[in-house]
């Protein structure tokens, strides 16, 4: 590593006022005219934007002209403007590293902003520990590494669909893993989208088979990931391929069962005996224990519920020559190798029940959007006869309960709004004024919120088209037990009067949550969420698709809630994401890496097992035994540094005399 | 320990991936806390040497505070795991040698917490306003 020099350190201190943003707290004449009495300090200037290209420009000027050992700037955080002002840095000839920024915005003038004074001083503090880690600052050189030429993509929904495809068709080998037997995710379950009307499965199933079909596609459904090493450009992704208890003709082949496999004939399920709910119908039908969810799914390969199986080998016999039930199957676990990933690990419905008002689970008659799909669906269980759970009678008055669960910051609701469910419930209120003769939807709302192209001419289509719009949250819903009515009482805001309504059935548009995996796959991924559990984009508004995990992007839902366009949009703002990597061919590692110094190293090896990633090894070195470190391995997260008993390791960065320089320059004043 | 003029020292060294994050997210609120706490980055606060708090103690600081991911949420796996226990085994080494311990704190402030930031930058000048100096002031330098 590069000697420290201390003595010989020569810092430029620039101040950014941010537009008013830190110059209207913080008093930046002050903080320079003080930032020239630090030590080491030869020059101290100021810009109202140190960002911009003159502002850029300074830090390079000085460094040339004053022979700059080092830079310090004091301006918003580092997490959004260090790449920037390394980037300034090296154009001015300095290694990029010897960059140091005060954080004088988002954790000071933003936070302070009614005390100047302490703002000021707090500041002049933030400047002066800058400077201390600046003056010990080193060159460094990032470390290259090669990227696979394959991408993984986590969920089969019509995100995870879209990213697999674009990154397939720009020529990247790509694992499209989804957990359920089929891909097609929420959007299969739909009957018709907003605001076009176009049937749902019109448009996603030629998707589903471009999948399918698509030779740099290895589509991997029923499988989970199960572990996640490495990092950008090298994961190595464990993948649990999960007992389906029936072979698809590739697989038969493989066994040497010529021409067998599943065809998806259906005969085994003909036969089978056991009967169960079939989740995509949302209970509302039967299947077999050997099953499809329903006719287009992709791959069409039959699957095996092996909690409901009860073995009796009909299937087997069924299915005859083709071999293709195998009910010894066991799950079986495969790693690949994958240079990015991108999640698109979708949404769950708000289990509703949780607001007792309303009454879902307790009357029959009171359903979620999500069930009204099935029913509207003329590939749904009734055919697309909308009926009423109770009695099987067509409803004819309706009323939609919106934001059920939806920006409610009670204990049992969501603060956030689901975004979609105001323009399916308009579209809901078309379905049934189209097919029920007579029928009238009540839709109760807080706003309506038809935000998107074309959304606002479908809201006011939907008006003229009869349904009734009443602006009032739904207090509580009461069932008459004869006739299996529903009292739905509300006040309407609009005429301030309450309302007790009598309809024949009410439709929950029932607020989304994160998926049940994504939890457990965000942490294997190493991604962080919202408090919500949605997964936290690298920056809101400039990269919404990337994640602090370098390699790792989002896709759909599972970042915050949206609609198809706008899932599209963002799966296909991945793939291009996570195929430039790839189309590099290397990504840079920032140097932060842990040296071992081999004169203080007393060999024992305690660092070795605090290492997560096993980067640390040991040695025998002349004679003796010393820790080494495998840079590729490193992630330079210091944690074997903060346990040396020996003061042995050196982060790169992150070095012990660095630190100790920032707290003594804040404690002692800068005085060494 | 009358000293009018006293304003506590407080360092915090945090995170980079949940604290530091946190706490530009309360920026971004304007989520107001008062201004006595100066933070040092650090990657992860697994990276933090017990000997760097010593330092600071032994430099006059009132208080310290490590804040990073919460449990099974840091950016290096276990980091903040291994943090915990060494801040565990330091505040019983600042008890024996007659430290209140409540002059160290570790908490747990992910990304998307900016408004416990400010509960927790409040709480913490607080908790030391209620100490006073640190005994070992005297000592330092």
């Amino acid at each position: 590593m590069a000697e420290v020099k201390n003595k010989e350190a020569r810092i430029g201190v620039f101040l950014c006022h941010c537009g008013t943003n830190i110059a209207g707290t913080i008093d930046i004449e002050a903080v320079k005219e003080y930032a020239k009495t630090i030590p080491n300090v030869v020059v101290a200037d100021n810009y109202a934007y140190m960002c911009s290209t003159p502002g850029q420009n300074k830090i390079a000027d000085a460094i040339k002209e004053q022979n700059l050992t080092g830079v310090v700037v004091a301006a918003c955080t580092p997490r959004l403007h260090e790449p920037t002002f390394r980037n300034a840095t090296a154009a001015g000839g300095l290694n990029p590293f010897r960059f140091e920024m005060a954080n004088i915005r988002d954790q000071n003038s933003w936070v302070h902003m009614h005390q100047p004074e302490e703002a000021t001083e707090k500041a002049k503090d933030a400047v002066r520990i800058a400077v201390a880690k600046a003056s010990l600052l080193e060159d460094l050189v990032p470390k290259s590494v090669p990227v696979e030429k394959t991408a993984m993509v986590v969920g089969g929904g019509v995100g995870g669909m879209q990213a697999a495809l674009d990154l397939a068709n720009a020529g990247i080998k790509t694992y499209l893993v989804e957990k359920s037997p089929t891909i097609g995710g929420r959007m299969s379950q739909l009957d018709k989208t907003f605001p076009t009307l176009d049937c749902s499965q019109c448009i996603l199933t030629p998707k589903m088979v471009d999948v399918y079909r698509n030779e740099n596609i290895e589509l991997l459904t029923y499988t989970e990931v199960e572990a996640v090493e490495g990092y950008i450009g090298n994961f190595d992704v464990t993948l649990r391929k999960k007992a389906r208890g029936v072979l698809t003709p590739a697989e038969a082949e493989a066994r040497g069962i010529v021409g067998g496999g599943c065809t998806g004939c259906g005969d085994c399920a003909e036969v089978c005996p056991v009967i169960k709910p079939n989740p995509f119908e949302l209970g509302m039908a039967p299947r077999k224990a050997i099953y499809i969810y329903h006719p287009q799914v992709s791959p069409l390969i039959y699957t095996v519920d092996f909690d409901a199986c009860v073995k009796c080998g009909l299937c087997v016999e069924s299915c005859g020559d083709k071999k293709a039930v195998d009910l010894d199957a066991k799950d079986e676990l495969i790693t690949v190798k994958v240079g990015t990933a991108i999640l698109a690990l979708g949404y769950d419905i708000y289990p509703i029940e949780k607001k007792f008002e309303w009454g879902y689970k307790n009357y029959d008659n009171v359903i979620t959007s999500l069930e009204f799909e099935r029913l509207i669906c003329a590939s749904g269980p009734t055919g697309g006869h909308l009926i009423r759970p109770s009695d099987g009678e067509t409803p004819k008055k309706i009323a939609f309960v919106l934001c059920a669960g939806s920006r409610d910051n009670t204990d049992t609701g969501k603060p956030y709004c689901s975004r979609f469910c105001c323009m399916y419930s308009l579209k809901h209120a078309h379905q049934i004024i189209e097919k029920i003769p007579g029928a009238v939807p009540y839709i109760f709302y807080m706003d309506i919120r038809s935000f998107g192209k074309m959304y606002e001419e479908f809201y006011y289509r939907i008006q003229n088209e009869g349904a009734k719009f009443i602006r009032g949250r739904v207090a509580n819903i009461t069932e008459d037990p004869v006739t299996k009515n529903l009292h739905v009482n509300a006040e309407d805001t609009l005429l301030g009067r309450p309302i007790d309504m009598e309809v024949d059935m009410v439709v929950l548009a029932a607020a989304i949550q994160p998926s049940a995996e994504t939890e457990k796959t965000r942490r294997l991924f190493g991604v962080s969420c919202s408090q919500d559990g949605w997964l936290l984009e690298a920056h809101p508004k400039l990269n919404p698709c990337g994640t602090t995990t370098a390699g790792v992007y989002l896709a759909g839902v599972c970042q915050g809630p949206k609609d198809i366009p706008d899932t599209v949009a963002q799966a296909e703002g991945a793939a291009s994401a996570a195929s430039i990597p790839i189309h590099r061919g290397e990504v840079e590692l920032e140097p932060y890496f842990a040296q071992c110094l081999e004169d203080k190293c007393a060999g024992c090896g305690l660092c070795v097992n605090q290492c997560p990633y096993q980067a640390l090894s040991l040695v025998e070195k002349d004679g003796r035994t010393v820790m080494q470190v495998t840079e590729a391995k490193c992630k330079g997260c210091g944690t074997c540094g903060g346990f040396c008993p020996g003061g042995a390791i050196w982060m790169q960065h992150f070095a012990s005399p660095q630190i100790v320089a920032q707290i003594d320059a804040f404690l002692l004043g800068g005085e060494q | 320990m009358a000293d009018e003029n006293w304003k506590p020292k407080i360092i915090a060294i945090i995170c980079n991936w949940c604290s530091y994050a946190g706490a530009d997210l309360a920026g971004g609120a304007r989520i107001q806390y008062p201004p006595d706490i100066r933070a040092i980055r650090v990657m992860c606060t697994g990276r933090i040497d017990p000997l760097f708090i010593l330092k600071a103690f032994q430099d006059g600081a009132d208080g310290v505070l490590v804040s990073g991911c919460h449990f099974g949420d840091c950016h290096y796996l276990e980091g903040n795991y291994k943090a915990a226990k060494r801040m565990f085994l330091l505040k019983s080494v600042l008890k024996n040698i007659g430290l209140d311990d409540k002059r160290l704190r570790m908490t747990f402030v992910s990304a998307s917490e900016g408004a416990k930031w400010g509960t927790v930058m409040t709480d913490v000048v607080k908790t030391i306003n209620e100490l006073g100096p640190s005994p070992l002031k005297e000592f330092a330098r």
